[in-house]
C-alpha cells in the first residue's frame, strides 16, 4: 500500500511539469499576442540606452528596440522596456524575462555557444579604450604603468584589460566594481587614474563626470568588441525577425531610403528599393511571420541606419562618435547590409 | 467492546483506516512524497528548459581560466581558474567578516558599558553614537567611508606620509611589510612556549589566591614573561625579519602592505555600524543583572572596575550571547554589500564570474551554500560559547 504512492505522485508531477514547459509557443506569437517587445536595455548610458527627464527611453540601442516593434507592429512605440545592468542581461535573455536584449552587448564566441544566445549581427563596432585625467599627461595606453584602472565588473572589458596588460608587460592595479554607477563614482573621486570601457560608452561616461573638461578619452583602442542585439538561440523565426529589422536599416542607407523620402521612394523603380520596401507583389514579410511593409515601417517609424547614428551618438548628439568603422562599407567602414531579395 | 478498546484491537469490525497509527502515517508518507515531488519537478522543470535554450549546466566551468584580473588577499591572477577566484572572494569575505566581528564586539562592549556611565559626557557621546549609526542603513555606512572619508583623502602625490615608508592617500594606507626569514619559526615557537607558561602560572596564582587570599599580579607577569621569551628567542636567532618598503611610482604607491580604501571601507562600515547594535546588547545584558549584585560586590569591597569584570559582565554575558550571535550573522550576510564599492567578496568575485559563464543557477547555489555554511558555523560556535557560560544549575 504504502510503496504505491511514490511512483504515482511523482509520476504526476513529472506529467505536469511536462504539460508546463511545453506550452510556451514561438517569441513572434507571444509578442503578437501581448501586443509589445519586451526588450532589455541599458539602465543609462547616454546616447545608446537612457531615460530622459520624462522617463521615456532613448538610444540608439532602443532604436533597435523600437525598429523590431515597427516591423511586427507597424509602430515603432510598441515597445516595454526592462533596464538591465552588466550582471542581470543575460540572466534575464535567458529565463524569458525580455525577448530581446539590445543593450551594448559584445559578440564572442562564449556568449552564442554556451549561453545559449544568438546575436543577430553587429550594430555598433566599438573598442575597449580608457578616459584619464588630462592632468596627468598619459598620450598612450601604455604610460599607465602602475596606474589604478576602474572597470565594470562582469564585462568583457575585463578581460580586454587583463588581456592587454599581460601582453605588454605593464602593471596595474584593477579597481573592479559590480554598477556602472558606482565605477564611475569611484573614477569621478579619484580612487582611479584611469576608467575603461568601450570607447562608445566613453564618450557618454565623460558627459557625465563632474567635470568633463578635466578628463580626456585616449585615442587607442585595445580590443575588438562588436556590439549587437542578442535573442535567445532556440527560436530560429524571432531571431529572423530581430536580424532583418537591422539588416533593413543598413539596407535602407545603402539605397539611399530615408526617414523622409521613403514614402516617394515607393514610386522608385529600382528592384533592390522595390523588394525592401514591399512595393508591388513583393512580400519578403510573410516568411517572416511579418506584414510585407515591415522594412517601410521600420524606415518610416525610426529613419535608416545613418540617421539613427547621428541622431543618438552621432555628431547630431551630444556624444559626436564619428562613424569611423560604423560607416557603410562603400564609404571605408565595416557595416554592410545583407540584401532583401 | 468498550470504547477503550476499539483503538488497540483489530477486530474485523473496524476499518483499519481509522487507526491512529496508520493515518499518522500515510499523512507522514504523503507529505514527503509532495516534497519531494515538487523538488523533483523544480530540478527536471529547470532542466527541460535548460536544455531547451542550449543553456550549458554543471559546474565544470569552474576549472576553465578566469581570465580577469582582481585584486584579493589570496594571490590571484588571470591565470588562474574561476574556482580558485570564487575560493579567493570566499576567503575575501571570512577575513573581513572576522575583523569586522572581532571590532564590533570590543567598540560594541565599550560603548555599551559607556551607556551605563555616571559621566554625562561620556553617556551623551554614546547615545549619539548608537543612535545615529544603527538608524543609517548599512549600505550607506558603507558608502559614506568610500565616497566621502576616503576619496576625500589627498591622491598619492601628496600622501600624508609618516617618513617615507607609510602613507596615507586616496589610494589606500600603505605601510612596510614584513618579510620573515625562515628562522622566524623560532620566534613563533618561543612565543607559543611562553603562552603555555603564562597559562600555568596563571593557574598557580589563582589555586594560591583561594587557599590563602593573597593576590598576585598574574596578567603583568604572564605578559613579561611573553615578550621576554619571544624576544630572547628572536634576538638569539639574528632577528630574522626584514621590511618591504611601499614605492611611490608615478601614479601610486606599490609594493608594502595596503590596506585598499575598498577594503578600510567596508571593514570600518561592518564594524561601527554592528558595533551600535551590540553597544545596545551590552547595555540591556548588564542593566538585566539585578542591581542587588553590584550593591554585594561593593560590601565586599571590590572597586568599580573589579565589579564590573568579575561580578557583572559573567552573568550579563547569559543575556548578551544569544542576541550577539545574530548580530555576528548579519556581519556575515552584510559583508556582501561588498559588491557596492569593489571589494572582492564571495558576491562580488560570484558576480564577475556569472557574467562571462551565464552559470546563473551555480553560482547562486555556490553563494547559497557557503553563506549558509559560514552561518552555520558561526551559531555552533556561538552555541558551544553559550552552553559553556550557561548557569550551572546544582
Amino acid at each position: 500500500m504504502k510503496i504505491k504512492f511514490l511512483p504515482i505522485v511523482a509520476g504526476a508531477v513529472l506529467a505536469l511539469a511536462t504539460a508546463i514547459s511545453a506550452a510556451s509557443a514561438g517569441t513572434l506569437d507571444d509578442v503578437k499576442a501581448k501586443g509589445f517587445v519586451q526588450c532589455g536595455v541599458n539602465t543609462g548610458l547616454p546616447g545608446f540606452g537612457n531615460p530622459d527627464s520624462t522617463g521615456k527611453y532613448t538610444g540608439f540601442d532602443v532604436d533597435y528596440c523600437r525598429a523590431v516593434s515597427a516591423a511586427i507592429f507597424g509602430d515603432p512605440d510598441k515597445v516595454k522596456y526592462t533596464p538591465l545592468d552588466a550582471t542581470e542581461r543575460f540572466t534575464a535573455l535567458q529565463s524569458g524575462e525580455i525577448d530581446l536584449l539590445v543593450r551594448n552587448t559584445t559578440w564572442t564566441e562564449s556568449r552564442d555557444v554556451s549561453l545559449g544566445f544568438a546575436f543577430t549581427g553587429v550594430n555598433f563596432y566599438d573598442g575597449e579604450g580608457f578616459l584619464v585625467r588630462k592632468s596627468e599627461n598619459v598620450a598612450h595606453v601604455k604610460d599607465l604603468d602602475g596606474a589604478s584602472i576602474c572597470v565594470q565588473g562582469g564585462t568583457d572589458t575585463v578581460t580586454g584589460l587583463a588581456d592587454y596588460f599581460k601582453q605588454n608587460n605593464i602593471k596595474y592595479n584593477p579597481v573592479v566594481i559590480d554598477k556602472l554607477p558606482d565605477v564611475i563614482a569611484a573614477y569621478d573621486s579619484g580612487r582611479c587614474d584611469a576608467f575603461t570601457t568601450d570607447s562608445s560608452a566613453l564618450y557618454a561616461t565623460r558627459l557625465q563626470l563632474k567635470n568633463p573638461d578635466d578628463h580626456i578619452v585616449l585615442p587607442e583602442i585595445i580590443s575588438q568588441e562588436p556590439l549587437g542585439p542578442v535573442v535567445r538561440a532556440n527560436d530560429p523565426v524571432w531571431f529572423n525577425v530581430v536580424k532583418w529589422s537591422g539588416m533593413a536599416l543598413l539596407d535602407a542607407e545603402y539605397l539611399g531610403v530615408t526617414q523622409a523620402n521613403v514614402d516617394s521612394m515607393q514610386e522608385s523603380t529600382e528592384p533592390m528599393v522595390q523588394r525592401l520596401l514591399g512595393v508591388g507583389n513583393n512580400d519578403f514579410g510573410k516568411s517572416m511571420g511579418l506584414s510585407p511593409k515591415w522594412a517601410y515601417n521600420i524606415i518610416k517609424g525610426i529613419g535608416n541606419y545613418g540617421e539613427v547614428f547621428e541622431r543618438n551618438v552621432g555628431m547630431g548628439s551630444p556624444l559626436k562618435i564619428s562613424r569611423g568603422l560604423n560607416a557603410q562599407w562603400t564609404k571605408g567602414g565595416l557595416q554592410y547590409g545583407i540584401p532583401v531579395m | 467492546m468498550s470504547v477503550a478498546d476499539a483503538g488497540r484491537t483489530s477486530s474485523p469490525g473496524v476499518n483499519w483506516l481509522y487507526k491512529p497509527a496508520v493515518r499518522q502515517f500515510v499523512i507522514q508518507a504523503a507529505l514527503v512524497v509532495a516534497i519531494l515531488g515538487l523538488i523533483a519537478w523544480l530540478v527536471h522543470n529547470t532542466a527541460v528548459n535548460l536544455a531547451d535554450r542550449h543553456i550549458a549546466s554543471g559546474f565544470g566551468f569552474l576549472n576553465q581560466r578566469s581570465s580577469f584580473d582582481i585584486v584579493t588577499f589570496l594571490p590571484l591572477t588571470a591565470e588562474d581558474s574561476y574556482g580558485r577566484a570564487i575560493l579567493a572572494g570566499l576567503v575575501d569575505t571570512i577575513i573581513v567578516s572576522v575583523l569586522a566581528i572581532i571590532i564590533a564586539t570590543i567598540v560594541g562592549v565599550l560603548v555599551g558599558i559607556a551607556r551605563l556611565s555616571s559621566n554625562w559626557l561620556i553617556r551623551a557621546l554614546s547615545t549619539v553614537y548608537v543612535e545615529t549609526l544603527r538608524n543609517i542603513p548599512p549600505l550607506l555606512v558603507i558608502l559614506f567611508w568610500y565616497l566621502a572619508v576616503i576619496a576625500a583623502l589627498p591622491s598619492p602625490r601628496d600622501a600624508i606620509t609618516l617618513g617615507s615608508a607609510i602613507s596615507l592617500s586616496n589610494r589606500g594606507f600603505y605601510m612596510p611589510k614584513p618579510i620573515f626569514g625562515a628562522p622566524f619559526v623560532w620566534t613563533v615557537g618561543a612565543f607559543a612556549i611562553s603562552l603555555v607558561v603564562a597559562y600555568f602560572v596563571k593557574r598557580w596564582a589563582s589555586a594560591r589566591q583561594m587557599r590563602t587570599g593573597t593576590p598576585f599580579h598574574s596578567f603583568w607577569a604572564g605578559l613579561a614573561i611573553v615578550v621576554a621569551l619571544t624576544l630572547i628567542a628572536f634576538v638569539a636567532t639574528g632577528a630574522p625579519l626584514s621590511f618591504e618598503v611601499p614605492v611611490k611610482t608615478r601614479f601610486n604607491v606599490n609594493g608594502g602592505l595596503t590596506l585598499s580604501p575598498e577594503f578600510t571601507s567596508l571593514l570600518l562600515a561592518l564594524a561601527l555600524y554592528t558595533a551600535s547594535f551590540i553597544a545596545e546588547i551590552v547595555r540591556a545584558g548588564i542593566l538585566a543583572v539585578s542591581h542587588g549584585q553590584t550593591e554585594a560586590a561593593r560590601a565586599l569591597g571590590l572597586r568599580h572596575g573589579t565589579t564590573l569584570r568579575l561580578v557583572i559582565l559573567p552573568q550579563a554575558l547569559r543575556v548578551i550571547v544569544p542576541p550577539l550571535t545574530s548580530e555576528y550573522l548579519n556581519i556575515i550576510k552584510n559583508s556582501s554589500l561588498a559588491v557596492a564599492v569593489g571589494y572582492a567578496d564571495l558576491v562580488a568575485v560570484g558576480q564577475s564570474v556569472l557574467n562571462p559563464t551565464g552559470q546563473a543557477i551555480e553560482v547562486v547555489a555556490i553563494w547559497m551554500t557557503f553563506y549558509l555554511g559560514l552561518s552555520i558555523l558561526t551559531s555552533v560556535g556561538m552555541n558551544i560559547f553559550n552552553r559553556r557560560i550557561a548557569l550551572t544549575e546544582r
